[in-house]
């Protein structure tokens, strides 16, 4: 019993490394991502019966591609068979797919699959699909992970994560989404849907929108994975390694940001020498890598630049805050935002004082898309407190608390408020 | 979570010489493979233990112990760093690493796991090892 819990444990592993491989190999050939996943599926369920009897192959993912594209053999002569079609079809599809030798190597299986993983990646978040779609279609096809997981992590109910799937799927197979990368004006759009759908990821894990934790790692990890996956498919973008460098930054502060009791600790307050530095160098290589390609910074690079700054400062005093008011006023003309005009007016605030700030804040007042964003009043209520002005700076908190969604900052913004 | 594979020394490695051509790119197309599978997170290979050296404490009495030493097996060669879903995860790439032996000797890797705020969760363990880090720090 041990034992084969054991070996469905390792079935499972290995599904988490090779299971986007086998699924974009066979996309590629079949054309409809739905049908490849339900052939890598069929091929998970063999090893599943099998490997812990006869032993995990030597070749596993090779292994398991041999299976999905039996079954699809399967699949053609049983349609043909039924639907009394010419026999010349199934030959030819046969022929098709007579590499589907059982010695392929793991280079054989890796080399050919890098582009159909990146196709993968760019048909998983297709602008055709709801965010939620591309989300949950990412995790499942590029992540390996399943339905249950995936509800485990976005705190929704199973069922709603299936049937986004099941929709996601029928809505590409509708809209006859080809299985290429883009090419030209369209690259660029979606490439930056992808990169959304990444960090979508990483900060359902970083800034928890829901639910009692602040920090769900699993979601980080698995969004820093998919970011430094798609910097070895594309690597001459230079945003790919703008979104790696800014997540591995701020997953590099991830353990310094809560206390013992999971409340957030600010920036400002955190200690230092609890930051990741593996993950802080990381980030500083993603950056240079976009200097060795020659290019300039995205909106991705420049906020990692910002974090950059936050990593570079041993003490928060020595926070070079005049470069980073700069660099959000690059980002506000790159990629204007009312939130980024916030971050703006927090590091005019620091590097020129809280009057400084404060005088950006208040040109914020009426931005209708921050009415209720919680952030507002919560920076209003802070630069206020700063300037001694606490019978104002109160309200400011109590209504950052009513508006923000996360318990353990709520109750951070209350106790503010009662100071 | 983080493991630590750690590739045991071997004669060869204590004597600094380097693997042949087809050890190097085996280890490289592995190393490959971690890189495009997002786990890699450091990788690096030691210098002979005749370049370094050891540090005996008794009480506050620090004595200078220069390499090499014996006991080869017990000595590591160098180490990868990966960031797995699970300990399954991590034992799978493990047992994919290439024989790093090439002298007629068996090889060992030894993996790890890392300790992380998570292997405790949030609460007293966690804060008393926050402390004890930031005493270090």
């Amino acid at each position: 019993m041990v034992k084969s819990s054991e070996a469905h444990r390792a079935v499972e592993a290995i599904w988490r490394i090779e299971s986007s491989k086998i699924i974009a190999a066979l996309a590629r050939r079949v054309r409809d991502i739905g049908l490849a996943e339900e052939l890598a599926q069929d091929a998970l369920v063999a090893a599943l019966e099998r490997w812990p009897e006869q032993g995990i192959p030597d070749n596993p993912g090779a292994w398991l591609l041999v299976v999905a594209k039996r079954r699809f053999i399967d699949l053609i002569r049983h349609k043909a068979l039924h639907q009394h079609k010419e026999p010349e079809l199934t030959r030819e599809i046969e022929g098709q797919l007579q590499d589907a030798a059982p010695v392929e190597t793991d280079a054989a299986l890796d080399e050919p699959v890098a582009d159909d993983l990146l196709r993968l990646m760019f048909v998983a978040c297709h602008p055709v699909l709801s965010t939620e779609a591309r989300v949950a279609l990412t995790l499942r096809l590029l992540g390996g992970l399943t339905t249950e997981e995936i509800a485990r992590a976005f705190l929704v109910a199973e069922p709603t994560v299936a049937q986004r799937i099941v929709r996601a799927k029928r809505t590409l197979a509708e809209a006859r989404v080809s299985f290429e990368v883009p090419r030209g004006s369209e690259l660029a759009g979606r490439l930056a849907s992808v990169l959304e759908v990444i960090y979508l990821i990483f900060n359902e894990g970083y800034a928890a929108t829901a639910g009692d934790r602040w920090l769900r790692p699993e979601l980080c990890d698995e969004a820093l994975r998919l970011g430094r996956i798609l910097a070895t498919l594309a690597p001459a973008e230079p945003e790919v390694h703008g979104l790696i460098a800014l997540m591995e930054f701020q997953a590099s502060r991830a353990w310094a940001r809560v206390n013992a009791d999971g409340e957030p600790i600010l920036l400002a307050d955190q200690n230092r020498s609890l930051w990741d530095r593996v993950l802080i160098r990381r980030g500083f290589v993603a950056l240079a890598r976009i200097e060795a390609l020659g290019q300039s910074y995205g909106p991705y690079a420049l906020q990692a630049a910002i974090a950059a700054c936050h990593a570079r400062a041993s003490t928060a005093t020595e926070t070079d805050w005049q470069r980073i008011a700069a660099l959000y006023d690059a980002l506000a003309q790159l990629a204007p935002s009312p939130v980024v005009e916030l971050n703006r007016a927090v590091a005019l605030a620091m590097a020129f004082g809280p009057a400084a700030g404060l005088e950006a804040v208040d040109g914020l007042a009426a931005e209708p898309a921050l009415k209720h964003y919680h952030l507002l009043p919560s920076v209003r209520g802070d630069l206020l407190a700063k300037l001694g002005r606490f019978e104002e700076a109160r309200p400011e908190f109590a209504r950052a608390a009513a508006l923000t969604r996360n318990e353990r900052e709520r109750k951070m913004l209350l106790e503010r408020a009662r100071r | 979570m983080r493991f630590m594979i750690i590739v045991k020394a071997t004669q060869a490695s204590e004597a600094g010489v380097l693997p042949p051509e087809r050890v190097i790119a085996e280890l490289a197309a592995y190393r490959d493979q971690l890189v495009r599978a997002g786990v890699l997170l450091d990788a690096a290979g030691l210098q002979p233990s005749a370049k370094g050296w050891r540090i005996r404490c008794a009480g506050t009495k620090r004595t200078v112990i220069d390499g090499p030493f014996a006991n080869t097996r017990e000595l590591i060669a160098g180490y990868i760093l990966i960031q797995a879903q699970s300990k399954a995860e991590a034992l799978e790439w493990s047992r994919r690493f290439p024989n790093p032996v090439f002298d007629g000797q068996d090889g060992e890797i030894e993996v790890r796991q890392l300790v992380e705020w998570e292997t405790f969760g949030f609460g007293a363990a966690t804060e008393s090892w926050r402390k004890l880090w930031v005493e270090m720090g």
